[in-house]
């Protein structure tokens, strides 16, 4: 029977999330191939991880060794391109992540096998792959087809399944590890925790978060009078990190924070998924674009279509004007 | 140390309005303007900084019609020494695969310890190229890369994983390396260097004497459309006033003022 892998990713221990969402977009397709998904799993001492499998595929494949403790595209491509030779899966799923950014385009030539990356959505349509994706700073979706082959690799962008239950009875298949050390040419050598910031913006209650529609650092004045107006701490999408401009533990998004405030007001930030999925926790979203078009306004509560340099003054003389009424 | 840094010119979509033309295959062009990918700036100063630093050949490679050429005046300027263009003028049938293709065809040919690229082109926002470059190279790599220290033969590469956890490798060269946003401050090109770079040669090659074979693409753009309104926003109208009557509603019943 047709066999579909997806890539269990894990981090210091932890299974991370993506992991469940290749699971669900893997039986999805499962069932649509009439294939069985094989969850693949190198991991050390993976047995508590091996558990969380359990029900959402019908077989996880651990190969378990102290080499995979840690994440090494190299020792995984290794790995994976053994196992992709032995057991021909028609498709195998890896999560657009750090670690798929650096896997899964090495891995497809590798073996000479057509991949895409960065997909929000997959189907086969008979034998053909048809994934969606986004170009264009996220602008537009693209529908894409996949060269016509036996065996694809494509990677998934986070967020975009959600993660289900599952029911499936599930064989566990242990094996050999390939190999016990990582190659000499690239080694994994440890984790550095980001430095922690004077201001943690994910305990915040309001966020004022600034993009590139601040246009220049002395701008930003503005943006903190605002935020200390409404009592609220000012983070920003990565562009004015980028910028120097705010210190990275300002920054909202995947490379940098997760807030869940009551109030996030974003200014001049299009809306870039990447940094989406750093306030999908957030109460409410009001967003302020020129662009009405701009995708921030497809995950806001309110949006307000205006110049942001009108806007910001305007709404900080409101919340005085209440504060005082109020006493 | 020789370094190769591939660059790419793209139309700047960040703040732009969008639109796709009546082939549905590709966007409306006229009203963009074009300049280098955001993060291929900041492989291209780091390819500069390592030059400065360990000195060394730096040569910019770009694939793209006459227009790249612009871009690769700009690396001119800033202090590559050399630049290859790569003529494709057509890319709608190329995709990451294709594009890795060509170029290491011709970085092959070119003494490299280092290659840098951006680590993705926010037009087809694929991430591909670098990694597969590497691979076809049969070199090492790491990508999203926001620190790098080298030193006899090794380098230190400091990937940004999600969260802004760093992950701290050794990696022999020679090494391709996919450069993130915001790991230097790219320097802007002078009035005389921009003057000087314009009158530099730019080496142009042909794809079909670097490929022999036809170059075979993973990727076929079916159709691009705007993406379907998820939870659209309930947009705040009227005048000032009114917007921020509605702001301090909001805030109110947020039990925030």
């Amino acid at each position: 029977m047709a066999e579909i892998f997806a890539l269990v990713e894990h981090r210091q221990g932890t299974i991370r999330d993506i992991t469940f969402e290749l699971l669900t977009c893997g039986r999805k397709l499962a069932a649509d191939r009439n294939a069985q998904l094989t969850a693949v799993l190198l991991g050390n001492d993976a047995g508590s991880m091996v558990d969380q499998m359990k029900g959402k595929a019908h077989t996880v494949l651990v190969v378990d060794h102290e080499v995979y403790k840690d994440f090494n595209a190299e020792t995984y491509q290794i790995t994976l391109s053994e196992l992709i030779g032995q057991r021909s899966p028609i498709l195998t799923l890896i999560g657009h992540t750090a670690c798929g950014y650096d896997l899964c385009p090495a891995l497809a030539t590798q073996l000479a096998v057509p991949y895409t990356t960065d997909c929000l959505e997959i189907s086969f349509d008979g034998e053909h792959v048809s994934v969606i994706r986004q170009m264009y700073d996220g602008k537009l979706n693209a529908q894409v087809r996949l060269r016509d082959h036996p065996s694809y690799i494509i990677s998934l962008r986070s967020g975009c399944y959600v993660p289900e239950e599952g029911s499936l009875s599930t064989q566990i298949e242990t094996i050999d590890a390939p190999l016990s050390t990582q190659p000499e040419h690239r080694k994994f050598l440890e984790f550095i925790e980001a430095a922690a910031g004077e201001v943690d913006i994910t305990k915040a209650d309001v966020v004022i978060s600034v993009g590139r529609g601040i246009k220049e650092q002395a701008n930003l004045e503005m943006v903190k009078d605002f935020a200390n107006a409404v009592g609220g701490v000012v983070a920003c999408s990565r562009p004015i990190v980028d910028a120097g401009w705010l210190p990275k533990e300002r920054q909202v998004g995947s490379s940098g924070k997760t807030v869940k405030p009551k109030l996030y007001v974003a200014l001049g930030i299009s809306g870039a998924f990447q940094h989406i999925v750093g306030i999908k926790g957030a109460d409410t979203i009001i967003a302020v674009n020129k662009d009405a078009n701009a995708p921030i306004f497809n995950e806001a509560d309110y949006g307000i279509v205006e110049d942001l340099f009108k806007v910001v003054p305007a709404l900080k003389n409101k919340i005085v004007e209440l504060k005082q009424a109020k006493g | 140390m020789d370094i190769i840094v591939c660059i790419k010119r793209v139309p700047q979509t960040a703040e732009a309005d969008v639109k796709v033309d009546n082939t549905g295959k590709d966007i409306i062009k006229d009203r963009l303007t074009f300049d280098m990918n955001e993060s291929d700036t900041y492989a291209l100063e780091e390819a500069i900084l390592l030059k400065e630093k360990f000195g060394g050949t730096l040569t910019a490679v770009s694939c793209g019609p006459v227009e790249a050429e612009d871009t690769l005046r700009i690396a001119l300027a800033k202090g590559a020494d050399h630049a290859i263009r790569i003529k494709e003028e057509d890319f709608s049938d190329i995709d990451g695969f294709a594009t890795a293709q060509m170029l290491s065809s011709v970085i092959k040919g070119i003494k490299h310890d280092v290659v840098l690229c951006g680590c993705l082109a926010t037009d087809d926002y694929y991430s591909q190229v670098g990694v597969t470059i590497a691979e076809l190279l049969g070199i090492s790599h790491a990508t999203l890369v926001t620190k790098i220290d080298i030193a006899d033969a090794k380098a230190h590469a400091y990937r940004e994983l999600e969260g802004g956890l760093l992950e701290h490798l050794e990696i022999d060269l020679p090494a391709l390396f996919t450069i993130q946003t915001g790991i230097n401050e790219p320097r802007y090109a002078s009035l005389i260097a921009i003057r000087r770079a314009a009158k530099k040669e730019i080496t142009v090659v042909g794809k079909e004497t670097i490929v022999p074979d036809s170059i075979q693409a993973n990727c076929m753009l079916e159709k691009l459309y705007i993406p379907p309104v998820g939870k659209r926003a309930e947009i705040l109208s009227g005048g000032m006033d009114e917007i921020s009557a509605k702001f301090g509603d909001v805030v109110k019943e947020k039990g925030l003022l």
